[in-house]
């Protein structure tokens, strides 16, 4: 398996560090070159950013409730660039630590949900089956 | 009840710090070179505006003591209860009123501190300059009212004199708060707003303004006004029953206690290279240096009140102190800018009022 991640003072976090010494995924600084993604497909990275910007306005949802709904997303994805990104956004509309855990947990919530609902399939197979 | 507080004034715990030469070294240094930290006034030449110049003197802002009841982790005027030789005269005070009076575009008095009301002439001065007509903005640290017996008719005063009120509060929940401005803020906070909405403030029709300020706690800016706004008049209303009129989100500027704590918590690099990416141009025109100055507590003038944080005094050759008030020469001067200034400059702006556009 890859690593995935840095630590703080950027050292890689996994086994294969002997591998990997001097590569790392997901660079904190990275997240500030996300606009150059346009050099290689420009229409497409400019109609993405435009949307992208027209959905986190103010509308029917204020913007706070959509970071929230972003921070519990990148937390499903498990985006490290996403999760820097919408907790500091999470601060600058106004949610404080605790909203923002529990929206943590809602993503977690739904995230192992998704996976034991699955187990009605299980028992119905396993039901199926058997005697 | 009671306020325990966070930490010590730098100029107490004494340490490169307290040295408004060290900071500005910090402000211009290698690293904000390394980080390519655009220089301020680049920004405005690049936009035909520098030498930034005054268009007004309408706000005339005294620091009337650094003497306070708190000791927030983010001050930048590096106020606290140990800032006790830091208070204006009254003859600066008397001098002030005289210029207060013969300027008449002077539409506002806005007084701050520490906590002004600690000052010896603090309710006089108020009533002075009511007398001459003036609005009086007061920046007041709620607790205060709190924090003695002494202190408690406040909200009658400031009702009597009419005076408009501009009060932080950082967050609508205790934990946030506290954590910027020590332990029991919120709580006292809370006590006197209700106080002050007895009284009248921040009440529908009944003229007494009551703003609340906030600012973050921590490296990163504030959303717009139109966002936290709602959420505080709600939330304040819901759990508190508290009423107020607006709300200002004010970025914090990378001066004294802040700049200890962004240097500290390893943020500074970052918070500089946000303000600059939020720079926005269309600010420029409504900051407030370019429509007030600001008094220190021992008579000299600055641009504003950051410029005196910083000891950046004011560029009016014979016109640098009270006592050598010019009005023309005032507003021929050049505002003296640098890295500080980004924090005016970023989103909507910032400023003692608020956002600027
Ligand atoms: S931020 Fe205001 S209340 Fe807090 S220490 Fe400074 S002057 Fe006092
Ligand atoms: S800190 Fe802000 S108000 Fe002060 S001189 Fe700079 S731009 Fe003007």
């Amino acid at each position: 398996m890859l690593v995935l991640f840095t630590n703080a003072g950027g050292q890689l976090q996994n086994d294969n560090t002997k591998f990997m010494s001097e590569k790392k995924y997901f660079d904190p600084e990275d997240l500030k070159k996300f606009g150059n993604i346009t050099e290689f497909q420009e229409e497409m990275g400019k109609k993405f950013f435009d949307w992208y910007g027209e959905v986190f306005k103010e509308g029917a949802l204020t913007k706070r409730e959509k970071a929230l709904i972003a921070l519990a997303v990148a937390h499903t994805v498990q985006c490290p660039y996403c999760i820097d990104a919408y907790s500091t956004e999470c601060l600058k509309t106004g949610s404080d630590e605790e909203q923002m855990m529990e929206a943590v947990h809602v993503a977690a919530a739904i995230r192992s949900g998704a996976s034991l609902v699955f187990g009605v399939q299980m028992m119905n197979h396993v039901k199926k089956i058997s005697m | 009840m009671g306020v325990k507080q966070n930490t010590k004034s730098l100029s107490v715990r004494g340490g490169q710090m307290a040295d408004t030469f060290y900071q500005l070294k910090v402000l211009t240094g290698r690293e904000m070179a390394e980080a390519k930290v655009t220089p301020f006034a680049e920004k405005l030449v690049q936009q035909n505006e520098f030498p930034l110049k005054p268009h007004s003197l309408e706000v005339f802002q005294l620091n009337i003591g650094k003497l306070c009841n708190q000791t927030c982790l983010h001050c930048h005027v590096d106020a606290g209860p140990d800032k006790k030789r830091e208070n204006m005269s009254r003859a600066d005070l008397e001098t002030c009123l005289r210029i207060i009076k013969e300027v008449p575009d002077i539409k506002m008095v806005d007084i701050t501190g520490g906590a002004p009301e600690m000052h010896p002439d603090f309710r006089w001065f108020v009533q002075e300059c009511r007398k001459l007509g003036k609005e009086v903005l007061n920046r007041c640290n709620l607790t205060i009212i709190m924090a003695n017996e002494k202190y408690r008719d406040l909200p009658e005063f400031f009702r009597d004199n009419q005076v408009h009120l501009v009060s932080s509060l950082p967050f609508y929940s205790k934990k946030r708060t506290d954590k910027q401005r020590g332990d029991g803020v919120f709580d006292d906070s809370i006590a006197a707003l209700k106080l002050l909405n007895e009284v009248g403030y921040g009440q529908e029709g009944s003229g007494l303004v009551l703003d609340l300020v906030y600012n973050p706690v921590g490296a990163f800016l504030p959303a717009g006004q139109e966002v936290l706004e709602p959420q505080f008049k709600s939330q304040l209303k819901r759990k508190y029953d508290i009423v107020f009129n607006n709300l200002f989100a004010i970025t914090n500027l990378p001066i004294n206690r802040f700049l200890e704590y962004l240097i500290e918590s390893d943020n500074y690099k970052d918070y500089m290279e946000t303000l600059l990416e939020a720079y926005n141009p269309s600010t420029v025109t409504g900051i407030m240096c370019r429509s007030m100055i600001s008094v220190s507590w021992d008579g000299y003038m600055y641009d504003c009140d950051f410029n005196q944080m910083l000891e950046l005094k004011i560029d009016s050759p014979g016109c640098t102190h009270i006592n050598d008030f010019d009005v023309d020469k005032l507003l021929s001067r050049e505002i003296i800018v640098n890295q500080h200034c980004y924090g005016c400059t970023a989103g909507a702006g910032s400023s003692c009022g608020g956002e600027v556009v």
